[in-house]
């Protein structure tokens, strides 16, 4: 290496650090230059339906676009002002987390919620979980009393205070009985519940909790020293309790894996595919093509020239270039910019004696049991973790993003080959959808799964901007049961509720959504959605601060009738969003019928064959065994070519009506 | 007996909406000193964050810090808006902070851990390209320290915690700066 930092004025370096920036990160960097930039600038969306609507706690204006608003309903006068959270259900109940307990409502009929109980029992965040009969609840905030009184906890070391997990017996729902606590150091801002499918005797919960560890004087053994000074840190690892079911209240913490061990440094997640594609682009057209952390960009021409002049210096030459020193350039390129970019590594490692400690603690753990497979969210990193012994997770893969503040939550699409991760940058109470906030900045990050590996393919934030008296970031939500797409109906908090389509990973869209004006357009006020789940062809929604919403899926150019129905034949027991559950479709009629839509919709048939189709289902589902069976088989056989995966899935679905 | 202008269902929900509004303000009223403390010092103490952020764009940052900077920039802006507002609902005085994090009459607030001296802050003023990532991500990890050790010494208090505004903000400014220190180690081993 013959050129070095001083070959090159201050000026070529730094206009070269400005060029990469611009290839790079494009309008991330300017759009979050200090003084702000005007709304304007997102003008498409501008349009939009959800930007303007006016504020009010019960009355504020609402946008909805392809759903069915078919109630809302207040909280009850014990709860209202306290925060509403996360959700469960079981039966015809959801379960609601409040910061001052639970809330159960019947909702049997969506239209009028029933409230069966209002348990009162402070604890923040209140995140819920049910198996069977029990109903698993976090604590994380220091007003959590063990005995639910209302009058928090003042001193810093008490032995009233509960920071973990309660549980509840809700054989009788009306009258949920407090059965036992799980005290643990960081107490559980959120948890997870593992129902291993080869185990019946027990029920696993994850706790993550994200607060500053408790003081050993409240919970004997509680260390928040870091894990060289002291090897039993509740720094740096996750608790696992196991739930006997045969006696609840001997539920212990089992393990506390540490998940994160050995996490040095993983490389950001890679370039979306189309980013790659316009690096091969350029290479193949000749550009010169550097890296810079990991990440690589095109090296703007007119800088070419100067480093190429450089270079020929440097080897005592004097130009013009040769087609041999174009050659031995591009071969030095690497290293010349390394040191341009003073990538002087012994330098640099003065400053890294201190090991790399990665994250402390996950933020939420989604469970995929019958995969075997689970997504961590934690702090920094998104963890692939394979869950096959309950009791003993470990790390498959990790992925960062420096786009990424705060890895959030996880879910999986249904047949696990996808999985997405939020980024709840700011912590749900910041403003975090504002015109001027990048897209790429609190948004879902989507991968494939490949092998255990993730790969990165895109990122889907709410198109539409809110204003700043809204706290908004990307949130919880679950996939909705259309088969063969992936939907994913999700929590923007008081940007409302978005739904994402997934399916093509790398083009993400939104086909369906709601949203309010803020709670007042005086200040921020905490509100919107903090959960939306599917459970039952319902869309369930706990609002912060306006209570609990229920909406249904409507037809739309996006979703038919068809796939409406084809997913409301999927009926779940209950549901725990955070353990993921796989849908699984009954053969139906209207099952074939959403997967001729599904041709239609992908050109894969034509028009006459399709109608030709459609028809013969509908006449064989007025025929009698015998005949339907052999209807069902013609209609099969009349189809010509299954080289289209949506052609297949549909003939597969009418073969599957024949008996 | 009643004057229905409205609903009886408007009615109820009129009611619901004033013990919204009640209860909203009770929440404010079970703060501690110990909380206002906090409020006040880490306005002053994510001001400096923000002159320090303030700087990269003319000091040649790479792209990396350029990004971080920028997030540094809206996050704690942000937040310095959120403890405004605490402190503002209060009834507490409330620090302000202009344009680049200079804040009037808070010269110097070296007290607090984490904080940088002003000679620190002139070499980082005077620091240019990798030499500028460099200290930048050393300064600013121990910065963020600095701010892990307040929320830390804040919930050792007693009575701490049951105003749920403040305990969510601290544990956010907690986690979140734990998160870009990780983040910001990794940067320097780049």
């Amino acid at each position: 290496m013959q050129l070095t930092l001083n070959d090159m004025s201050d000026f070529k370096v730094l206009g070269v650090f400005a060029s990469i920036m611009l290839v790079t990160i494009t309008a991330t960097a300017q759009q979050t230059d200090d003084p702000a930039v005007e709304a304007g600038d997102m003008a498409p969306a501008m349009s939009d339906a959800r930007v303007g609507l006016a504020p009010g706690l019960f009355d504020a204006g609402e946008a909805i676009w392809n759903l069915g608003h078919i109630s809302t309903t207040q909280p009850p006068e014990q709860f209202v002002g306290v925060t509403n959270s996360d959700l469960a259900f079981m039966g015809d109940y959801a379960i609601q987390g409040n910061y001052n307990g639970v809330l159960i409502w019947d909702i049997s009929d969506p239209a009028v919620p029933v409230l069966v109980k209002d348990y009162l029992c402070p604890a923040s965040q209140s995140d819920v979980s049910v198996y069977e009969n029990l109903l698993f609840v976090s604590g994380e905030g220091r007003g959590g009393r063990l005995d639910c009184g209302t009058e928090g906890v003042q001193e810093a070391v008490s032995a009233d205070r509960l920071r973990g997990i309660r549980i509840f017996d809700i054989s009788d729902i009306q009258n949920p009985n407090y059965i036992a606590n799980v005290q643990t150091c960081r107490g559980s801002h959120t948890h997870s519940v593992l129902k291993n499918p080869d185990d019946n005797e027990n029920v696993y919960i994850y706790v993550s909790g994200s607060a500053p560890v408790r003081p050993a004087e409240e919970l004997p053994g509680c260390s928040g020293m870091m894990p060289d000074e002291d090897p039993n840190s509740a720094l740096f690892r996750i608790e696992v309790i196991q739930v006997p079911l045969a006696d609840p209240s001997l539920a212990a913490i089992v393990n506390s894996p540490r998940i994160f061990e050995g996490l040095v440094a993983p490389p950001r997640h890679g370039m979306a595919p189309d980013d790659v594609k316009a690096i091969e682009e350029a290479r193949a057209a000749g550009a010169f093509v550097v890296e810079y952390s990991g990440r690589q960009a095109v090296l703007p021409d007119r800088y070419v020239a100067g480093l190429i002049e450089s270079f020929l210096e440097s080897q005592g030459k004097e130009g013009p270039a040769t087609a041999a020193d174009s050659v031995a350039f591009r071969e030095a390129l690497p290293s010349i910019f390394a040191e341009m970019m003073g990538g002087n590594a012994e330098e640099n490692e003065e400053e890294s004696d201190a090991p790399d400690p990665g994250p402390t603690q996950c933020h939420d753990i989604t469970l995929y049991p019958e995969i075997g497979l689970a997504g961590g969210a934690c702090e920094g990193y998104g963890l692939l973790l394979d869950i096959t012994d309950p009791v003993n997770p470990f790390r498959l893969d990790a992925v960062a993003d420096s786009n990424f503040a705060y890895w959030h939550s996880a879910t999986f699409n249904n047949d696990g080959s996808k999985i997405l991760f939020t980024d709840e940058w700011g912590g749900g109470g910041a403003p975090k959808c504002r015109a001027s906030d990048p897209p790429e900045w609190g948004a879902n990050a989507l991968f494939m799964l490949n092998d255990g590996k993730m790969e990165f393919q895109s990122y889907y934030k709410l198109p539409a901007p809110q204003t700043p008296q809204e706290n908004c970031v990307a949130h919880n939500g679950s996939l909705i049961p259309v088969p063969g797409r992936d939907l994913f109906v999700q929590s923007w908090y008081q940007g409302g509720i978005s739904l994402m389509d997934w399916t093509d990973i790398a083009n993400p869209i939104e086909i369906a959504y709601h949203d309010r004006g803020p709670v007042t357009d005086e200040r921020m006020e905490m509100g919107g959605s903090w959960s939306v789940y599917w459970y039952n062809g319902l869309i369930v929604s706990s609002e912060i601060a306006r209570g609990l919403d229920i909406f249904a899926l409507t037809a739309s150019e996006y979703l038919t009738e068809n796939e409406i129905a084809a997913a409301n034949t999927v009926e779940l027991a209950y549901l725990n969003a955070q353990g993921q559950p796989t849908y699984r479709w009954p053969n139906t009629f209207v099952l074939a019928h959403a997967r001729l839509d599904q041709v239609e919709r992908a050109g894969a048939l034509g028009a006459d064959a399709i109608s030709e189709l459609r028809q013969g289902l509908t006449d064989a589902e007025a025929m009698e065994d015998d005949s339907r069976n052999a209807a069902l088989m013609a209609l099969v056989a009349s189809i010509q070519d299954f080289g289209n995966a949506r052609v297949l899935a549909a003939a597969l679905a009418i073969a599957a009506l024949a008996g | 007996m009643f004057a229905l202008t409205q609903p009886l269902w408007a009615q109820d929900q009129d009611s619901l909406e004033a013990l919204y509004w009640q209860r909203i303000a009770e929440s404010r009223s079970h703060f501690v000193q110990a909380e206002v403390d906090f409020m006040t010092g880490m306005i002053a103490h994510h001001a400096q964050a923000l002159v320090m952020s303030a700087l990269a764009p003319n000091n040649g940052a790479g792209p990396a810090v350029s990004v971080l900077a920028a997030r540094i920039i809206n996050a704690q802006k942000d937040e310095i808006q959120l403890m405004q507002t605490w402190l503002r609902d209060r009834d507490q005085p409330v620090p302000e902070v202009h344009a680049g994090g200079h804040m009037p009459g808070h010269a110097h607030h070296h007290m607090m851990p984490g904080m940088l001296p002003e000679e620190q802050l002139d070499e980082l003023r005077n620091a240019h390209g990798a030499e500028f990532d460099r200290l930048f991500l050393t300064y600013m990890i121990t910065h963020h320290h600095g701010a892990v050790v307040m929320v830390r010494d804040l919930f050792d208090q007693d009575g701490v915690g049951r105003d749920e505004e403040a305990f969510r903000l601290a544990s956010a400014i907690h986690v979140d700066q734990i998160t870009e220190i990780a983040r910001m180690e990794t940067m320097l081993e780049d």
